[in-house]
This record gives C-alpha cells, structure tokens and sequence, in this order.
C-alpha cells in the first residue's frame, strides 16, 4: 500500500511526521528544522512558503498571508472583526474568502495547498518517492465547510486526504502509544488560531472520544492582539504616528509582540523595542508577566466554559479525569496552565513537546489506516449538532453532538401541496434553536414526482463520515430508487473551481521549484558573505595580499550573481568564494584554537 | 402428513462477494469479506442482546468496542469500494445502537418504538398530581422575569428562591418516575424471560409498555420544566 504521512497544518506552523518503525517522528528540513511557518509568500518572481515566506512579513507585507487557517471554511462576515489585524484586502465569492495578492485572488485552500506542497516535498526528499497520500489535522471542533476546505487544499496540493484527524484525539493517539494510558483524559489544545477540549476514555486499545467541545476562533493570535493593541495605542500617543496604511510597521509590530509573548512565559518581564518610521527613534517598552495576564485573562477564561461543557456532555465531573494533556503552543503561558489545573484539580501533563504531538498522532493514525498499528483504534465524534430548518426557521436536529462517528440519520419527506414538485432542504449545523442563528452548510432541491399531496415519501440519508465530513443520499420509498441530489455548499468551493485550483497549481509548480532553488542560494550566499566579511576583518597578517584580492573579486562576483534569477550562477560563485577564502579560514581557524588553548594546561584539553 | 425432521436453516442470504451462503455471521465463511448488516436489524440484535431493559454495561462496551474493530472504516483503507461502503453503513448502524442503548432513557423509547410502534419523541404531559405546583412555578418564572427585566433585585431574588424550592419538588418526582421506570425494566425483563405466547401474558406485556410509555411522557415534562428553571438561574 501505498505510504501515508501524517501532516498537522497549524494555523502557526505545520509538520509531517511519519511512522519510524513503531515510533512515530516527525520529518526535519534541510536546516533540521521540524517546523515549518504556516506563511505563504507572493513574491514577483514565484511563491515562498514558510520560513523563507515568514522573511517577507515585514518587508512585503501585503503579499504575504499568515494565519490562513482562520479564514478557511468562512464567509466574510465571520472575520470581519478581525480585519483590522490583517493587512490583506477580502472579497467574497460564492460563499468563500477570496484575498487579493497583487493582481491574484485567491482562496484560503489554495494558500493552504501551499504550505501543503511544502512539506510533501519534504516527505518526497526525505523518503525519495512520491507521496500522494496523508492523514491531516484539523481542530475538533471545525464544522463540515472548514473540514470540506481542508480536504479541498488537499486535493489542490496534489495530496488525496485520506483522514481527516481531530487535533486533541491525534494528540491522544500520540500520548496514549508512548504512555501506554488507561482511563480518563482530557486533552487541552490550545494552538495559533483555535481552542479544542476533548475528553477521551482509554480502553485496552480503543481510544474513544467522550465528548468535545471548543472555539475555532481562539488561540495564541488573539493573546498576540492584546500586546498589539497596547503598544499601537502608545505609538499613537506617545509618538504620535498612526499605523494606518503602515502595514509593514503593523506586522513588525506584530512579529514582536509574539517574541515578546513567548518571553513572557520564561520570564517575569520582556521588553519590545520597535524602531520607528520617518526617524522617530525608537519606541520601547517592558510588559511584566503580570501586566500580560491581565491583558489575556478573559481570553483564558473563555476557554474554561466549552471546558465545562465537554466534562458535562460526558456525563462525568472534573474531578473523574485521570489525566490532562496540555497540547500546542499557546499552553505553554503560565496562566493557561494554571487555570487548567484548578479546574481540574490536579497538575496537566506537559512533557509531550506540545508543538508536535499531533503531528505524531497524525502519523500513528496514518499507520493505522496503512494497517501497521492493529491494535489501536479511535473513535471519535461529530463535534456539533447537525440539522435541517423546518417550518418557522427552526432548526429540528438529526444527529446529535458527541454522537460517535461514523453515524447516520433518516428523515422522511412528503409534499404539502398536490402536484408539488420539489422540496427545498436547507442542512444546519450548531447548538442553536433557531436555523438563523446556526451554520448554514448547504442547500439542496428534492425531486418529487407529481402526486397528491402526501402521497411521495422519499427518504434522505444524511450520513456523518469517519472524517466527520456529511454526504447526503435520498431515495423515493415507493418505487425504491435512488435519486440523485446536487448539494450546493453556503461555504465551500464547487468540484468545477478545485478542478480548476488543481490545473492551475501545475502550471505553477515548476516556477516554484526553480524559486525554491535560487532562495535557498541566496539565503546561502548571505551567509557565505558575512562569514568572509567576519573573517576579512580579522585577517592581519594570515594572509598575502594577492589572497586577500582573490577573496574581494569572489565576493564581487557573488554579488554580482545574486541579482539574477537562476541558482546555478549562485552557486558557482559561492564555490569560487569557498575555493579563493578556503586558505585564510583554515588559517584563523588555526589561530583562534591556539588562542583559546594558550592559557589552558595539556591535561585540560585531552 | 410427516414433515422432514431436519431443520430449515433460517435467515440464509448469500455473500455479495462469492455468492455462498452465509450464516448470520458478520463476515462470509468462504472469503472472509465483510457483509452487510440487515437494514431492518434492530439495535438490541445488532449487539448481541436479548430485548431486555436491565443491561450490563460492561459487557455492551466490551460488545460495542469487538464490533467497533470488526467494522470500523479505518481498518478498511485499502480495501474495495464495496468493502469500504459496508464498513461505513454498518459502523454507523452500531454507534447508533450503541448510544441508544447505553442510556436508559433512549434504551426504553427505543424498546417502545420497536414493541408498540411509538414515534419517534414521546411529547411531554405534566404529571396529574403537579398540577397545582407547576402553575406556581410558572407564575414564579414569570415573576423572576419581570423582576429582572425591571431591574428589581429584591422581588427577583424572592422569586428565585421560590424557583429553587418549586425545584426539590420536581426533583423529588422525576426520581419516583424513575425509580417506577426500573421496577418496571425488573417486570418487563421477567416477562421476556418467560417467552410465553399466551395471550396473557401479551397483554401484560403490553400493560407494561403502556405504563412505562405514560411514565416517560411524564418525565419528558419534568425534566423540561427544570430545563426552564435551571435557564432563568443561569
């Protein structure tokens, strides 16, 4: 069968990870970094993902989107209270996002297929075989749009998503095969972008999904906001300059605020320094730990109720949990933890690196469905209730929240009138009583062949996957036949638009890989100059100067090269610089061993 | 006239894979191919289970959890699309057995929709014997209400307390139903013991059914009304 990587796409960050054996583990980069920022780049001459797009925030801030995640599956007026933050301009187009990058509109699917390809090509240099198949993360408590437009990025990146995997049960998978847990647990994911909270029972190898419960709109970004608020109100006060139509002065404020974040969880207080435009200096500023958790305490809080809920609709008290699983990278502020720990009363578990669990549990369930692992088995549940409006916009529920799935559910139609052709269904889902009040997730017209009124019965089948993703079937009761119905998503991409998403990313591939080429020269380049620029200064006396005037025109040449879009010149420039600087770095390599061993006795170095 | 002794075999259906018969089973005995479960297969068949009300927890979980790895769609992947189509319809069929089953509320809805053909939801009916007590709670609720919307703290916390106590007496007669509900459960499962046919016995089977559906209906409105009660707290 053919392999299966397990990929956590994070609103921050993204990983694959991959069954080493009987050890999940997750796949590095060329530079050994495991994580890759969840940041696609726009840039004149090709698409930069990741550490190289995260590069370009600041400089070139309105083609560069992070944070996707947040818009996938959503309708403008879901995000508009967050605009603000976003130096992005949204459109709507049939129900989904569209952000205009220069003169490119383009869904959040697409940018996330990006990020997608990036670490399939990992996974391909990594194994040396083309990967075309993986299990991938999304937060328990995405509805059907924001499942449906994952497994769409999927499909446009060239990956067929076999799995889609809540993120807390992946985290369990992980945590239960290293820990080897029986019992009760509750894991507590809170990543970039998104909350989730689910209780689990383990049992003899069944990992089964108790209750969940979440906010798909609450994580490290917002705690990020709070910090940016204070200081873009006090770069207006005090220095009296606006960041409107800054956008790159946004994000480097942006980027900052986060370190400072991240800071603050090591340490008692952390200090932003952002340098000012138009040679206003510098602004500058110390937040203290606990001036932080005032700004983000109700963001905590808001986590503790959808907490409550879950331990409720398990039909268990807090005190019945056996364990607590802290997982993504926002559970590493103290506040987190310790709220976390009153409301369950005992300390969580944090020793799993919360960054990467789920990308392990995605890889476990990747072996799983491989059918390496046999013994493991999750059942999880459909996060939120689903429904169709009836008489009155009121929303008459089919199949419950926390039900198991796979699940289905039968409802049978009739007509009200004689000679009425069609029934019009509109499918909810949300815990809400009114239909209006709830998510809309699609629209679909029943044909009925002419009778009296009452006469037709036909049966729709709304049927909840493994993936918690809804297909819907009907049949006419009387004559027995299946009769087919074209579902039409409120938030979603038609099959005719990921067809075209997919040619497209064809035409674009080998542009991106030429681009991938020369960043990586580049990148390489600079750090070849500065290492001679370094090295030229402290040359004195190691050096001839028929040396020293073969190492400048390499440099020279470098730079000369690092204009040009194709990598090879950069490369041999690069080469003739490590030839003509070879003899001058073994020299100060030489002496700076001999320095730092002048004063030392023999008996200290062998 | 004398009839063969040997037995029919009852129920045969054939293997949608190889066509040989297969018994009840959940997997052909020729090709080892998963088949589909009965579409008309109730939930107590489809776990292994007598039409009993008393159920052993434990061991519907432990039920539940082989049939779960039995069917599960996650150790079908590489397997054909039929395949594939089974392991979902029948998975789905027992997780939905399964979370009826495991609560007794849904076990016995399910128990009368099965014997005495009930629909789906049994609407509520305020028990006879409350009559007087939930006038008064609604005229509590209307009261705290107002109270509130006035922003008359003294009248609301006098109507809340009246709520809390109105709130002990309906506590106090969902357990009776309940408890009621399961000397019943105790009734019902001795006459399924019985297995007799006799015509008395069917009529009190039925007798059963009929006070468990009235107590049921009874219930559904209690619990509503706390429902309403625990809302207006908050």
């Amino acid at each position: 069968m053919a392999r299966i990587v397990g990929i956590d796409l994070g609103t921050t960050n993204s990983l694959v990870a991959y069954m080493n054996g009987k050890t999940p583990t997750v796949i590095a980069g060329p530079e050994g970094r495991t994580m890759v920022p969840s940041v696609v780049a726009y840039t004149p001459t090709g698409i930069l993902v990741g550490d190289a797009a995260k590069k370009q925030l600041v400089h070139n801030p309105q083609h560069t989107v992070y944070s996707v995640k947040r818009f996938m599956g959503k309708g403008l007026a879901d995000v508009t209270p967050e605009l603000q933050y976003f130096p992005f301009n949204l459109t709507e187009q049939g129900g989904v996002i569209r952000l205009r990058i220069g003169d490119k509109a383009l869904t959040p699917p697409e940018i996330s297929a990006m990020i997608l390809k990036d670490l399939k090509a990992r996974a391909e240099a990594f194994f040396g075989e083309e990967i075309r198949k993986a299990v991938v993360t999304v937060p328990a408590y995405f509805n059907d749009s924001q499942r449906q437009a994952t497994k769409d990025a999927g499909k446009i990146a060239g990956l067929d998503v076999v799995r889609i995997v809540n993120e807390p049960t992946a985290a369990s998978l992980a945590y239960g095969l290293q820990k080897r847990t029986q019992g009760t647990i509750a894991v507590y994911d809170l990543g970039g972008g998104t909350f989730d909270i689910s209780i689990l029972k383990l049992k003899g190898g069944i990992f089964e999904v108790l209750a969940t419960n979440g906010n798909t709109h609450l994580g490290g970004d917002d705690f990020d906001r709070r910090l940016v608020d204070v200081i873009m109100r006090e770069i207006k006060t005090r220095h009296g300059i606006s960041l409107d139509g800054r956008p790159e002065l946004q994000q480097d404020i942006r980027v900052r605020a986060e370190q400072a974040k991240c800071r603050l969880s090591k340490e008692s207080q952390a200090t932003v320094n952002v340098p000012l435009p138009d040679g206003k200096g510098e602004y500058r500023r110390t937040f203290t730990r606990a001036e932080f958790e005032t700004l983000v305490t109700d963001l905590v809080e808001k986590t503790l109720a959808p907490c409550r809920q879950a331990i409720k609709d398990a039909g268990l008290s807090a005190t019945d949990v056996d364990e607590i699983v802290l997982v993504g990278g926002s559970t590493r502020i103290p506040l987190v933890q310790q709220r976390v720990q009153a409301l369950f009363g005992k300390p969580p578990h944090c020793e799993l690196n919360p960054a990467e669990v789920v990308a392990l549990g995605a890889a476990v369930q990747a072996d799983i469905l491989s059918g390496g692992i046999q013994d493991m088995l999750l059942l999880d549940v459909t996060p939120l209730t689903l429904g169709i409006e009836t008489m009155g916009g009121v929303m008459s529920s089919l199949i419950h929240r926390n039900t198991t799935i796979p699940t289905s559910a039968k409802e049978m139609f009739t007509t009200f009138v004689d000679g009425q052709t069609s029934v019009d269904i509109h499918i909810l889902q949300g815990e809400r009583e009114l239909a209006k009040d709830n998510r809309s997730l699609a629209r679909f017209q029943l044909k009925i062949p002419p009778l009296p009124a009452g006469v037709p019965r036909v049966e729709v089948t709304f049927m909840i996957d493994a993936n918690g993703i809804l297909s819907v079937t009907a049949r006419d009761v009387r004559t027995g036949e299946a009769q087919s119905i074209e579902v039409k998503p409120s938030y979603g991409l038609s099959d005719q638009e990921v067809e075209r998403m997919i040619r497209d990313s064809f035409v674009f591939a080998q542009q991106d890989i030429q681009e991938r080429q020369r960043i990586e020269a580049m990148n390489e380049a600079e750090s070849m100059l500065k290492a001679t620029e370094k090295a030229l200064a402290r040359a004195d006396g190691l050096a001839t100067p028929e040396e020293l005037a073969a190492i400048r025109k390499a440099m020279a040449d470098l730079k000369s090269t690092m204009a040009g879009i194709d990598h090879r010149p950069i490369r041999q420039a690069i080469e003739a610089l490590n030839k003509a600087s070879y003899g001058l770095a073994e020299k100060l390599m030489n002496s700076t061993l001999q320095d730092a061993l002048k004063d030392k006795k023999l008996s200290d170095v062998t | 006239m004398e009839t063969s002794r040997k037995e029919l075999p009852l129920a045969r259906s054939m293997c949608w894979h190889c066509q040989s018969d297969i018994g009840g089973e959940y997997f052909c005995g020729q090709c080892v191919k998963v088949q589909p479960l009965s579409k008309d297969i109730d939930y107590f068949t489809c776990l292994g289970l007598p039409r009993k009300l008393n159920i052993d927890t434990v061991s519907l979980e432990t039920k539940f959890y082989e049939l779960s790895r039995a069917f599960h769609p996650d150790f079908y992947e590489g397997k054909s699309e039929m395949e594939r189509a089974v392991s979902l319809a029948n998975s789905a069929i027992l997780n939905q057995a399964y979370r009826t089953l495991k609560d007794p509320i849904q076990r016995i809805e399910y128990l009368l929709r099965l014997e005495a053909g009930a629909a789906k939801d049994i609407p509520g009916k305020a028990p006879a014997d409350l009559f007087e007590t939930i006038l008064e709670i609604q005229e509590h609720l209307e009261e705290f209400q107002a109270a509130k919307s006035q922003n008359d703290a003294a009248s609301a916390a006098r109507a809340a307390d009246l709520l809390r106590n109105a709130r002990k007496t309906l506590d106090a007669k969902r357990a009776a139903l309940e408890s009621r509900l399961a000397e019943l459960f105790q009734i019902w499962d001795r006459l399924i013991e019985k297995g007799s046919h006799a015509q008395a016995h069917s009529a009190q089977k039925e007798q059963t059914l009929k006070e468990m559906r009235g107590l049921l209906s009874e219930r559904t409105y209690v619990t509503n009304m706390l429902e309403n009660i625990a809302e207006a707290l908050g």
